[in-house]
Protein backbone atom coordinates (compact mmCIF):
# COMPACT_ATOMS: atom_id res chain seq x y z
CA UNK A 1 0.00 0.00 0.00
CA UNK A 2 1.53 3.67 -0.94
CA UNK A 3 2.08 6.44 1.92
CA UNK A 4 -0.57 8.40 1.14
CA UNK A 5 -2.69 5.71 1.71
CA UNK A 6 -1.11 4.37 5.20
CA UNK A 7 -0.85 8.66 6.25
CA UNK A 8 -4.65 8.58 6.37
CA UNK A 9 -4.63 5.46 8.77
CA UNK A 10 -1.30 6.70 11.06
CA UNK A 11 -3.29 8.83 13.88
CA UNK A 12 -5.96 6.02 14.11
CA UNK A 13 -2.70 3.30 14.13
CA UNK A 14 -1.90 5.21 17.26
CA UNK A 15 -5.12 5.71 19.15
CA UNK A 16 -5.77 1.95 18.12
CA UNK A 17 -8.70 3.04 16.97
CA UNK A 18 -7.74 0.88 13.58
CA UNK A 19 -9.72 -2.32 13.33
CA UNK A 20 -7.21 -5.32 13.12
CA UNK A 21 -6.98 -5.95 9.37
CA UNK A 22 -5.74 -2.18 8.60
CA UNK A 23 -3.81 -1.99 11.96
CA UNK A 24 -1.97 -5.39 10.63
CA UNK A 25 -0.94 -3.51 7.52
CA UNK A 26 -0.07 -0.39 8.85
CA UNK A 27 2.32 -1.82 11.16
CA UNK A 28 3.75 -4.04 8.03
CA UNK A 29 4.41 -0.83 6.40
CA UNK A 30 5.88 0.83 8.94
CA UNK A 31 8.81 -1.80 9.64
CA UNK A 32 10.03 -0.99 5.62
CA UNK A 33 9.31 2.66 5.84
CA UNK A 34 11.19 4.72 7.66
CA UNK A 35 9.29 7.88 6.15
CA UNK A 36 5.81 6.69 7.30
CA UNK A 37 7.45 5.75 11.01
CA UNK A 38 8.99 8.96 11.43
CA UNK A 39 5.21 11.24 10.60
CA UNK A 40 4.16 8.17 13.29
CA UNK A 41 6.66 9.21 15.76
CA UNK A 42 6.07 12.86 15.17
CA UNK A 43 2.24 12.51 15.52
CA UNK A 44 2.80 10.51 18.75
CA UNK A 45 4.72 12.92 20.26
CA UNK A 46 2.42 15.90 19.38
CA UNK A 47 -0.18 13.79 21.02
CA UNK A 48 1.32 13.16 24.24
CA UNK A 49 2.57 16.36 24.72
CA UNK A 50 -0.77 17.69 24.87
CA UNK A 51 -1.98 15.11 27.00
CA UNK A 52 0.84 16.11 29.56
CA UNK A 53 1.05 19.60 29.15
CA UNK A 54 -2.26 21.41 27.80
CA UNK A 55 -3.99 22.94 30.10
CA UNK A 56 -7.17 21.39 31.77
CA UNK A 57 -9.34 23.61 32.72
CA UNK A 58 -11.97 21.86 35.41
CA UNK A 59 -14.95 23.69 36.54
CA UNK A 60 -14.50 26.71 39.37
CA UNK A 61 -16.57 25.68 42.51
CA UNK A 62 -19.04 28.07 42.23
CA UNK A 63 -20.17 27.36 39.02
CA UNK A 64 -22.02 24.32 40.36
CA UNK A 65 -23.72 26.24 42.89
CA UNK A 66 -25.07 28.58 40.19
CA UNK A 67 -26.12 25.91 38.08
CA UNK A 68 -27.84 24.36 41.07
CA UNK A 69 -29.99 27.89 41.80
CA UNK A 70 -30.83 27.62 38.40
CA UNK A 71 -32.48 24.37 38.40
CA UNK A 72 -35.71 25.24 40.67
CA UNK A 73 -36.48 26.98 36.97
CA UNK A 74 -35.78 24.04 34.97
CA UNK A 75 -37.63 21.79 37.45
CA UNK A 76 -40.35 23.89 37.36
CA UNK A 77 -40.53 24.04 33.44
CA UNK A 78 -40.45 20.08 33.80
CA UNK A 79 -43.92 20.15 35.78
CA UNK A 80 -45.35 22.05 33.40
CA UNK A 81 -45.25 19.66 30.96
CA UNK A 82 -48.04 17.05 30.54
CA UNK A 83 -46.47 14.79 28.76
CA UNK A 84 -45.17 11.66 30.09
CA UNK A 85 -40.98 11.21 29.81
CA UNK A 86 -40.94 8.28 27.01
CA UNK A 87 -37.56 6.68 28.87
CA UNK A 88 -37.15 6.17 32.31
CA UNK A 89 -34.74 9.15 33.67
CA UNK A 90 -31.02 8.19 33.86
CA UNK A 91 -30.19 8.04 37.52
CA UNK A 92 -28.16 11.19 37.66
CA UNK A 93 -30.91 13.23 36.11
CA UNK A 94 -32.83 12.13 39.50
CA UNK A 95 -30.89 14.82 41.24
CA UNK A 96 -32.43 17.08 39.61
CA UNK A 97 -35.23 16.68 41.47
CA UNK A 98 -34.26 16.42 44.52
CA UNK A 99 -34.89 18.76 47.43
CA UNK A 100 -31.85 21.52 48.45
CA UNK A 101 -30.18 19.82 51.76
CA UNK A 102 -30.88 15.87 50.28
CA UNK A 103 -29.04 17.12 46.58
CA UNK A 104 -25.95 18.79 48.46
CA UNK A 105 -25.64 15.66 49.98
CA UNK A 106 -26.12 14.03 46.63
CA UNK A 107 -24.45 15.97 44.93
CA UNK A 108 -20.86 15.93 47.42
CA UNK A 109 -20.93 12.00 46.48
CA UNK A 110 -21.53 12.49 43.08
CA UNK A 111 -18.85 15.11 42.45
CA UNK A 112 -16.24 12.58 44.58
CA UNK A 113 -17.54 9.62 42.40
CA UNK A 114 -18.04 12.44 38.66
CA UNK A 115 -14.71 13.64 38.61
CA UNK A 116 -13.04 10.11 39.13
CA UNK A 117 -14.42 9.43 36.18
CA UNK A 118 -13.50 13.10 34.12
CA UNK A 119 -10.19 13.38 35.45
CA UNK A 120 -8.00 11.24 33.64
CA UNK A 121 -5.27 13.27 34.36
CA UNK A 122 -5.38 13.17 38.14
CA UNK A 123 -6.41 9.71 38.18
CA UNK A 124 -2.91 9.27 35.62
CA UNK A 125 -0.82 11.40 38.75
CA UNK A 126 -2.91 10.00 41.73
CA UNK A 127 -1.11 6.28 40.16
CA UNK A 128 2.12 7.96 40.31
CA UNK A 129 1.89 9.07 43.62
CA UNK A 130 0.49 5.96 45.15
CA UNK A 131 3.71 3.91 43.25
CA UNK A 132 6.28 6.35 44.47
CA UNK A 133 4.33 5.72 47.98
CA UNK A 134 4.78 2.14 48.12
CA UNK A 135 7.83 1.87 45.65
CA UNK A 136 9.62 4.01 48.89
CA UNK A 137 8.45 1.31 51.67
CA UNK A 138 9.20 -1.55 49.56
CA UNK A 139 12.40 -0.54 49.05
CA UNK A 140 12.70 0.69 52.45
CA UNK A 141 14.38 3.50 50.25
CA UNK A 142 11.95 6.34 52.03
CA UNK A 143 13.87 9.05 52.98
CA UNK A 144 16.92 10.59 51.48
CA UNK A 145 17.90 13.62 53.94
CA UNK A 146 16.64 12.23 57.57
CA UNK A 147 16.44 15.22 59.89
CA UNK A 148 13.22 16.44 61.40
CA UNK A 149 14.86 20.00 61.04
CA UNK A 150 13.10 21.78 57.96
CA UNK A 151 16.80 24.20 57.79
CA UNK A 152 18.04 21.41 56.42
CA UNK A 153 15.73 19.34 54.83
CA UNK A 154 14.56 22.69 52.72
CA UNK A 155 18.15 23.24 51.37
CA UNK A 156 19.21 19.71 50.34
CA UNK A 157 15.74 19.74 47.93
CA UNK A 158 16.30 23.09 46.88
CA UNK A 159 19.58 22.21 45.80
CA UNK A 160 18.42 19.03 43.64
CA UNK A 161 15.63 21.00 42.25
CA UNK A 162 14.75 23.33 40.25
CA UNK A 163 12.30 24.40 43.06
CA UNK A 164 11.69 25.44 46.75
CA UNK A 165 9.27 23.68 48.79
CA UNK A 166 7.79 24.88 51.51
CA UNK A 167 9.06 22.42 54.57
CA UNK A 168 7.63 22.89 57.92
CA UNK A 169 8.06 20.07 60.97
CA UNK A 170 4.59 19.71 62.27
CA UNK A 171 5.48 17.97 65.80
CA UNK A 172 3.79 20.00 67.66
CA UNK A 173 0.37 19.09 65.92
CA UNK A 174 1.17 15.50 65.89
CA UNK A 175 2.98 14.97 62.39
CA UNK A 176 6.91 15.15 63.29
CA UNK A 177 8.87 15.65 60.15
CA UNK A 178 10.98 12.89 59.75
CA UNK A 179 12.77 13.90 56.40
CA UNK A 180 12.54 14.12 52.43
CA UNK A 181 13.62 12.40 50.00
CA UNK A 182 12.63 12.71 45.79
CA UNK A 183 10.91 11.09 43.42
CA UNK A 184 9.83 11.56 39.84
CA UNK A 185 6.24 11.85 38.74
CA UNK A 186 4.66 13.46 35.60
CA UNK A 187 7.84 13.31 34.15
CA UNK A 188 9.39 15.30 36.57
CA UNK A 189 11.89 15.22 39.16
CA UNK A 190 9.49 15.77 42.64
CA UNK A 191 10.31 16.60 46.39
CA UNK A 192 8.57 14.45 48.78
CA UNK A 193 8.46 15.50 52.70
CA UNK A 194 8.14 12.27 54.89
CA UNK A 195 5.97 12.83 58.25
CA UNK A 196 5.29 10.63 60.83
CA UNK A 197 1.96 10.18 62.82
CA UNK A 198 1.61 7.48 65.55
CA UNK A 199 3.22 4.37 63.58
CA UNK A 200 2.08 5.76 60.07
CA UNK A 201 3.94 7.47 57.57
CA UNK A 202 2.52 10.38 55.35
CA UNK A 203 4.53 11.19 52.21
CA UNK A 204 3.52 14.84 50.74
CA UNK A 205 4.60 15.02 47.27
CA UNK A 206 5.47 18.86 45.74
CA UNK A 207 6.16 20.20 42.47
CA UNK A 208 5.63 23.53 40.63
CA UNK A 209 2.37 23.24 38.38
CA UNK A 210 1.30 26.59 37.48
CA UNK A 211 -1.99 24.63 35.27
CA UNK A 212 -3.47 23.35 38.33
CA UNK A 213 -5.71 26.41 39.69
CA UNK A 214 -6.04 27.03 43.43
CA UNK A 215 -9.07 26.14 45.71
CA UNK A 216 -11.21 24.79 42.99
CA UNK A 217 -9.23 21.17 43.14
CA UNK A 218 -8.60 19.93 46.37
CA UNK A 219 -9.12 15.88 45.63
CA UNK A 220 -9.40 13.06 47.90
CA UNK A 221 -9.26 9.68 46.73
CA UNK A 222 -8.84 5.98 48.39
CA UNK A 223 -7.07 3.26 46.19
CA UNK A 224 -6.13 0.22 47.56
CA UNK A 225 -6.52 0.86 51.33
CA UNK A 226 -4.21 4.26 51.03
CA UNK A 227 -5.82 7.39 50.88
CA UNK A 228 -5.14 10.53 48.84
CA UNK A 229 -5.56 14.22 49.41
CA UNK A 230 -4.46 16.90 46.62
CA UNK A 231 -4.59 20.50 46.63
CA UNK A 232 -2.81 23.22 44.69
CA UNK A 233 -1.29 26.94 46.54
CA UNK A 234 0.14 29.36 44.44
CA UNK A 235 1.61 27.34 41.61
CA UNK A 236 2.57 24.55 43.42
CA UNK A 237 0.83 21.14 43.44
CA UNK A 238 0.62 18.72 46.37
CA UNK A 239 -0.46 15.24 46.76
CA UNK A 240 -0.30 13.83 50.22
CA UNK A 241 -0.75 9.67 50.59
CA UNK A 242 -0.91 7.67 53.79
CA UNK A 243 -2.33 4.79 55.56
CA UNK A 244 -4.14 7.09 57.75
CA UNK A 245 -7.36 7.46 57.78
CA UNK A 246 -9.14 10.35 55.08
CA UNK A 247 -10.14 12.65 58.66
CA UNK A 248 -6.45 12.74 59.96
CA UNK A 249 -4.92 13.14 56.40
CA UNK A 250 -7.24 16.23 56.29
CA UNK A 251 -5.94 17.17 59.50
CA UNK A 252 -2.19 17.01 58.24
CA UNK A 253 -3.79 19.00 55.06
CA UNK A 254 -4.77 21.84 57.19
CA UNK A 255 -1.87 21.92 59.65
CA UNK A 256 0.81 22.06 56.92
CA UNK A 257 -1.03 24.75 54.87
CA UNK A 258 -1.51 27.09 57.80
CA UNK A 259 2.26 26.60 59.08
CA UNK A 260 3.37 27.88 56.30
CA UNK B 1 -22.81 17.78 39.47
CA UNK B 2 -21.55 15.30 36.94
CA UNK B 3 -19.17 15.87 34.25
CA UNK B 4 -18.90 19.65 35.21
CA UNK B 5 -15.32 19.69 35.15
CA UNK B 6 -15.48 17.46 31.51
CA UNK B 7 -18.13 20.33 30.24
CA UNK B 8 -16.01 23.32 31.45
CA UNK B 9 -13.23 22.16 30.00
CA UNK B 10 -14.76 22.22 26.70
CA UNK B 11 -16.64 25.09 26.86
CA UNK B 12 -13.41 26.98 28.08
CA UNK B 13 -11.34 25.24 25.25
CA UNK B 14 -14.23 26.56 22.14
CA UNK B 15 -15.04 29.95 23.82
CA UNK B 16 -10.90 30.94 25.01
CA UNK B 17 -12.60 33.06 27.54
CA UNK B 18 -13.47 31.92 31.34
CA UNK B 19 -16.72 34.20 31.31
CA UNK B 20 -18.28 32.62 28.30
CA UNK B 21 -16.98 29.21 29.27
CA UNK B 22 -19.00 29.40 32.61
CA UNK B 23 -22.12 30.97 31.10
CA UNK B 24 -22.17 28.26 28.05
CA UNK B 25 -21.89 25.39 30.78
CA UNK B 26 -24.69 27.05 32.70
CA UNK B 27 -26.89 27.37 29.70
CA UNK B 28 -26.41 23.86 28.88
CA UNK B 29 -27.20 22.37 32.10
CA UNK B 30 -30.40 23.93 31.98
CA UNK B 31 -30.71 22.40 28.40
CA UNK B 32 -30.01 19.19 29.32
CA UNK B 33 -32.50 19.25 32.08
CA UNK B 34 -35.21 20.28 29.59
CA UNK B 35 -34.12 17.89 27.24
CA UNK B 36 -33.77 14.79 29.04
CA UNK B 37 -36.47 12.80 27.13
CA UNK B 38 -33.80 12.65 24.21
CA UNK B 39 -31.29 11.04 26.57
CA UNK B 40 -30.95 7.35 25.60
CA UNK B 41 -29.50 6.10 28.94
CA UNK B 42 -26.56 4.85 26.98
CA UNK B 43 -23.35 7.24 27.42
CA UNK B 44 -24.27 10.19 29.55
CA UNK B 45 -20.45 12.13 29.33
CA UNK B 46 -20.38 12.21 25.18
CA UNK B 47 -24.66 13.43 25.38
CA UNK B 48 -24.00 16.04 27.73
CA UNK B 49 -20.71 17.30 26.11
CA UNK B 50 -22.45 17.28 23.27
CA UNK B 51 -25.09 19.46 24.50
CA UNK B 52 -22.11 21.95 25.93
CA UNK B 53 -21.26 21.84 22.29
CA UNK B 54 -23.93 23.26 20.58
CA UNK B 55 -24.49 25.38 23.09
CA UNK B 56 -21.32 26.92 22.23
CA UNK B 57 -22.02 27.31 18.25
CA UNK B 58 -25.68 28.67 19.36
CA UNK B 59 -23.66 30.94 21.17
CA UNK B 60 -21.28 32.04 19.12
CA UNK B 61 -23.55 32.29 15.97
CA UNK B 62 -25.32 35.08 18.37
CA UNK B 63 -21.99 36.44 18.72
CA UNK B 64 -21.37 36.83 15.43
CA UNK B 65 -24.96 38.03 14.57
CA UNK B 66 -24.26 40.86 17.44
CA UNK B 67 -21.05 41.73 15.37
CA UNK B 68 -17.19 41.50 17.05
CA UNK B 69 -14.56 39.13 16.40
CA UNK B 70 -15.60 37.16 13.63
CA UNK B 71 -12.35 36.46 11.72
CA UNK B 72 -10.12 35.84 15.03
CA UNK B 73 -9.43 32.34 13.57
CA UNK B 74 -8.13 32.95 10.14
CA UNK B 75 -6.45 36.46 11.20
CA UNK B 76 -4.35 34.93 13.96
CA UNK B 77 -3.58 31.64 11.91
CA UNK B 78 -2.62 33.45 8.89
CA UNK B 79 -0.01 35.46 11.13
CA UNK B 80 1.42 32.10 12.64
CA UNK B 81 1.99 30.26 9.54
CA UNK B 82 -1.23 28.30 9.81
CA UNK B 83 -1.72 27.70 5.67
CA UNK B 84 -3.97 24.42 5.90
CA UNK B 85 -2.23 22.64 3.56
CA UNK B 86 -1.04 19.17 4.23
CA UNK B 87 2.31 18.99 6.20
CA UNK B 88 5.23 17.93 4.51
CA UNK B 89 7.21 14.91 5.49
CA UNK B 90 10.20 16.73 7.21
CA UNK B 91 9.17 16.29 10.98
CA UNK B 92 11.77 14.21 11.56
CA UNK B 93 13.04 16.00 14.78
CA UNK B 94 11.96 15.34 18.45
CA UNK B 95 9.13 17.14 19.63
CA UNK B 96 10.28 16.54 23.19
CA UNK B 97 13.22 17.79 22.43
CA UNK B 98 11.32 21.26 21.13
CA UNK B 99 8.95 21.53 23.43
CA UNK B 100 10.26 21.78 27.05
CA UNK B 101 7.98 22.10 30.47
CA UNK B 102 7.30 25.13 30.91
CA UNK B 103 7.80 26.66 27.46
CA UNK B 104 6.29 23.71 25.98
CA UNK B 105 3.04 24.21 28.27
CA UNK B 106 2.85 27.65 26.90
CA UNK B 107 3.46 26.97 23.19
CA UNK B 108 0.87 24.36 23.51
CA UNK B 109 -1.70 25.65 25.14
CA UNK B 110 -1.50 28.69 22.37
CA UNK B 111 -1.09 26.76 19.50
CA UNK B 112 -4.20 24.85 20.31
CA UNK B 113 -6.58 27.76 21.02
CA UNK B 114 -5.66 28.97 17.32
CA UNK B 115 -6.56 26.10 16.03
CA UNK B 116 -10.06 26.71 14.18
CA UNK B 117 -12.78 25.15 16.06
CA UNK B 118 -13.44 22.13 14.58
CA UNK B 119 -10.25 20.84 14.40
CA UNK B 120 -9.54 22.20 18.09
CA UNK B 121 -12.86 20.67 19.75
CA UNK B 122 -11.73 16.82 18.82
CA UNK B 123 -8.15 17.65 20.34
CA UNK B 124 -10.03 18.22 23.56
CA UNK B 125 -12.25 15.97 23.31
CA UNK B 126 -9.25 12.73 22.09
CA UNK B 127 -6.34 14.27 23.91
CA UNK B 128 -8.04 15.76 27.20
CA UNK B 129 -11.37 13.99 27.50
CA UNK B 130 -9.70 10.55 26.37
CA UNK B 131 -12.93 10.29 24.72
CA UNK B 132 -12.83 7.39 21.71
CA UNK B 133 -13.61 7.90 18.39
CA UNK B 134 -17.18 6.65 18.39
CA UNK B 135 -17.81 9.13 21.46
CA UNK B 136 -16.40 11.95 19.86
CA UNK B 137 -18.31 11.23 16.78
CA UNK B 138 -21.94 11.63 19.40
CA UNK B 139 -20.54 14.81 20.48
CA UNK B 140 -19.64 16.69 17.58
CA UNK B 141 -22.38 14.54 15.41
CA UNK B 142 -19.75 13.65 12.53
CA UNK B 143 -18.95 10.42 11.60
CA UNK B 144 -16.42 8.34 12.87
CA UNK B 145 -14.68 8.74 9.25
CA UNK B 146 -14.72 12.20 9.95
CA UNK B 147 -13.18 11.98 13.61
CA UNK B 148 -10.52 10.03 11.98
CA UNK B 149 -9.57 12.54 9.43
CA UNK B 150 -9.78 15.46 11.77
CA UNK B 151 -7.81 14.39 14.21
CA UNK B 152 -5.04 13.48 11.67
CA UNK B 153 -5.57 16.69 10.12
CA UNK B 154 -5.63 18.55 13.54
CA UNK B 155 -2.50 16.90 14.89
CA UNK B 156 -0.99 17.42 11.61
CA UNK B 157 -1.77 21.23 11.86
CA UNK B 158 -0.01 21.39 14.88
CA UNK B 159 3.14 19.91 13.96
CA UNK B 160 3.33 22.22 10.90
CA UNK B 161 3.22 25.32 13.54
CA UNK B 162 5.75 24.07 15.37
CA UNK B 163 8.13 24.06 12.93
CA UNK B 164 6.64 27.55 11.53
CA UNK B 165 7.64 28.48 15.05
CA UNK B 166 10.85 27.11 15.18
CA UNK B 167 12.15 28.39 11.97
CA UNK B 168 11.14 31.70 12.93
Amino acid sequence: MDCRRIEKLLDSYLDRELDRDSAITVKRHLQVCGECSRTLDARSSMSSSIKRRATYYPAPAELANRIRTQVPHAAAYRADKTRQPRFRLPAWSRWFQLGGAVAAAVVVTTIATMQLTSMPEDQRIAEQVLSGHSRSLLTSHQIDVASSDQHTVKPWLSSKLDFSPTVTDLTTSGFPLRGGRLDYVDNRPVAVLVYGHRQHVIDLFIWPDEAVSDASRTRVFSKRGLNLRHWAVAGMTYWAVSDINTADLEAFAEHYASAR
Amino acid sequence: MPHLNAAHNLAYWLARDQRNAEDIVQEAYLRAFKFMESFDGDNGRAWLLAIVRNTFYTWLEKTRADKSNIEFDEEVLASHGYDMQALERDENYSIDQALQQEESRRWLNRALALLPAEFREVIVLRELEELSYKEISTVAGIPVGTVMSRLSRARNLLLQHLKATQES
